[in-house]
């Protein structure tokens, strides 16, 4: 009992260095990575200075971060102002323990794993709200409010996204979803589903067409327009993080996870399936960053509630339908 | 912990300094927004940021050391500013200019408002998020500027034109380049439409946004492609043709409701007009001087005023000139289209929403330092 205990600490605490180690890498890796990308698409080369082609640029980014002085505008609310940028940065973590990267290669493979992914990730909201209010700011507080009001209007469809899922699979422990699609992915099965979940992951991280929390030409810099330094640093940090999750979570859900694609591995470990998935719907959600313009705030709230929430919810009574009487 | 108790709030209108340093607002203009939620009550531009006092600078200079201060009011159509400041100029003293240097004007005044157009096209996708085609536009502009450079030896405050004539005679290398950049341009357009036109997101951002309805124009003052985006096909260089451009076959495209999207499809169309005009022009290019060489040194305009009106990349621009006899302007008054097109503003703000504020803002195509002058 007493050594099961301790081999059990022993792999949280292991898990728990490894997943801050990706993370904080991922993410790196991931900035240097979108301006890349939008570089090419722009006809420009993007960063080229820092290591062979730029690679150590956020690197470099992040050391100039680091040493920036830390401003707090007089009128904030300090408490809730320094206390914003970890609270987003702790449920990001957290959705770390259940993602299954393999067969075998998941730090904690519980049976609610989605719902705990989802539980978690709504609270990173909070923290935007807190670090929008605190920095008493009208353009924060608007970037602010428009974030919870968005995020309310698409975690709803996403959820019932997710839960037509669950019900073909019985189960929300993610090692079963994605053995359920060894053989079919369950885009296949499900496209509207698939389809609603990333447009609402879109919208979830705040990501263009859906920044409009951040919208640079209306709101400036929208929930962290006050912060500066490594404060802004985390906020920035925690964005594609959660980008790096939404599209874990839809590559678990919906791409058939570390399986190849019909069953087929090609003797590659079920990792190297996984995180090239994951990569193609990162790079996906860049592509459409950098090439529509933004949408308008109250025509995403329209869009979320007279069109994404109905299609959802027909898609799970379909789904429940089908699954009744065949 | 003592909380302080705090009235209940009754007003929940608020007021939002947007700019003078905002991202979106092309230049140094403010904008006092009286909001409800997100919903615009009140407007109150507030300009004066970028004054320079180039009117009084006038009074202080002859016509001709006044030549570089006509290009730097309207940053993005200098060259043209520069023309209507020559061109009335010229009118006033008597000037003959010979036809090659009238051709050669018009070339270079219609790259520049292709210039100015795209510049809009580009910073107007990215008011409204999309930073792409910001770039696309400025690749095919920095191809003007080059051609341009060539020519006037400036890339944006151009002072090439002379009492007379221009400054320098254009050569084959020129017209090939400028030939070439038309063909380039032409084949971009299926880029842009697919990219910009017919998406599906700037349709809904743009159409019936920021409606400037015909009365409301005539009331403010609203020239340019805005006017024309009503419906109201009013262009200098077709009602007081100047120039040479009543030989020219080019339409003026007018929209119909007056909202940005039919300002963003009137400035795209005038491109392609302007194309057609550069391409007449470079086939009529007569041979002869580029400059009047018997033109008198020092312009010293009788004593009276004078009056011109000319089509800059914003609309109807004009310059009011009194002279007293002497080699210096008594007065030299501006007449800039975005003043007008700026006003119109407070009407059209009422009852939208923050984000398509910037985006009416930005159809407009207003350029603050021209207002400030």
């Amino acid at each position: 009992m007493g050594s099961e205990m301790a081999s059990d600490w022993i792999r949280i605490i292991v898990g728990l260095i490894i997943v801050l180690a990706f993370s904080q890498l991922n993410a790196l890796f991931l900035v240097w990575l979108e301006r890349k990308v939008a570089g090419h698409i722009q006809l420009r080369y993007g960063p080229m200075e820092v290591g062979p082609h730029g690679i150590l640029q956020t690197i470099a980014d992040g050391i100039k971060l680091v040493g920036k002085e830390l401003i707090t505008p007089l009128s904030a609310d300090w408490k809730l102002f320094v206390i914003a940028p970890v609270l987003v940065f702790m449920p990001v973590l957290v959705a770390f323990l259940v993602l299954p990267f393999d067969e075998n290669l998941v730090i904690r493979d519980m049976n609610l794993g989605v719902l705990l992914i989802f539980a978690f990730s709504t609270l990173s909201v909070l923290a935007i709200l807190a670090g929008g209010w605190a920095a008493n700011n009208k353009y924060a507080l608007l970037g602010a409010i428009r974030s919870v009001a968005q995020n309310v209007a698409y975690e709803i469809p996403l959820l019932l996204a997710v839960l037509s899922v669950a019900l073909m699979t019985q189960s929300l422990r993610f090692s079963e979803i994605v053995a359920a699609q060894c053989r079919v992915w369950f885009i296949f099965l499900q496209p509207v589903a698939g389809l609603i979940f990333l447009i609402c992951a879109t919208a979830e991280t705040n990501r263009a067409p859906f920044d409009i929390p951040e919208a640079e030409s209306e709101l400036i810099a929208g929930f962290h327009t006050e912060y500066s330094g490594m404060r802004f640093g985390l906020f920035f940090l925690a964005e594609y993080t959660n980008m790096f999750i939404v599209s874990a979570v839809a590559t678990a859900l919906f791409f058939g996870g570390w399986h190849g694609p019909f069953g087929f591995s090609f003797g590659l470990p079920g990792i190297v399936w996984f995180l090239l998935k994951v990569y193609i719907l990162l790079f996906v959600i860049m592509w459409v960053r950098w090439t529509f313009p933004r949408v308008r705030f109250d025509q995403l709230m329209n869009f979320s509630w007279k069109v994404m929430l109905p299609l959802s919810l027909l898609n799970l009574i379909v789904t429940a339908a089908v699954l009744k009487f065949i | 912990m003592a909380e302080q108790f705090q009235e209940p709030v009754v007003e929940q209108i608020y007021t939002l300094n947007l700019g003078p340093q905002h991202p979106s607002t092309h230049g140094v203009l403010r904008v006092l927004l009286d909001l409800d939620g997100e919903f615009i009550i009140k407007a109150d531009p507030v300009i004066g940021y970028g004054h320079r006092g180039h009117e009084k600078m006038a009074e202080n200079r002859t016509y001709k050391q006044f030549m570089p201060n006509s290009s730097r009011m309207d940053y993005l159509s200098g060259l043209l500013y520069n023309h209507g400041f020559v061109l009335a100029v010229e009118r006033f003293a008597g000037v003959e200019v010979p036809e090659r240097a009238k051709y050669i004007r018009v070339i270079c005044a219609e790259l520049n408002r292709i210039s100015s157009h795209l510049l809009w096209f580009g910073t107007y996708i990215m008011d409204l998020g999309g930073f792409t085609p910001f770039l696309y536009c400025f690749d095919d502009r920095e191809n003007i500027l080059d051609i341009l450079d060539r020519v006037t030896g400036s890339r944006l405050t151009y002072s090439y034109c002379r009492f007379g004539g221009v400054n320098r005679d254009l050569d084959g290398e020129f017209i090939s380049m400028t030939r070439a950049f038309i063909e380039r341009l032409r084949s971009r357009w299926t880029d842009y439409h697919n990219l910009v036109t017919k998406n599906v997101i700037f349709i809904h951002r743009t159409r019936d946004v920021g409606v400037i309805t015909p009365e409301l124009a005539r009331q403010y003052g609203v020239v340019g492609p805005n006017l024309r985006a009503c419906g109201i096909p009013f262009d200098v260089r077709k009602s007081e043709p100047y120039e040479v451009y009543d030989r020219f076959d080019f339409v003026i495209p007018t929209g119909t409701k007056g909202d940005a999207l039919d300002r963003y499809n009137v400035r795209l169309e005038e491109m392609e007009q302007s194309c057609r005009i550069i391409e007449q022009a470079l086939d009529q290019l007569p041979e002869g001087p580029h400059i009047n060489e018997v033109a008198p040194f020092k312009v010293k305009p009788p004593r009276g005023e004078i009056y011109f009106a000319f089509e800059s990349a914003r609309g109807l621009t004009a310059y009011y000139l009194v002279s007293d006899g002497s080699p210096y302007p008594y007065r030299c008054h501006i007449r800039v289209p975005s003043f007008g097109n700026l006003q119109v503003l407070t009407e059209v703000f009422r009852g939208t929403l923050v984000a398509d504020a910037i985006s009416i803002l930005g159809s407009i195509d207003v350029v603050i330092p021209e207002i400030d002058r």
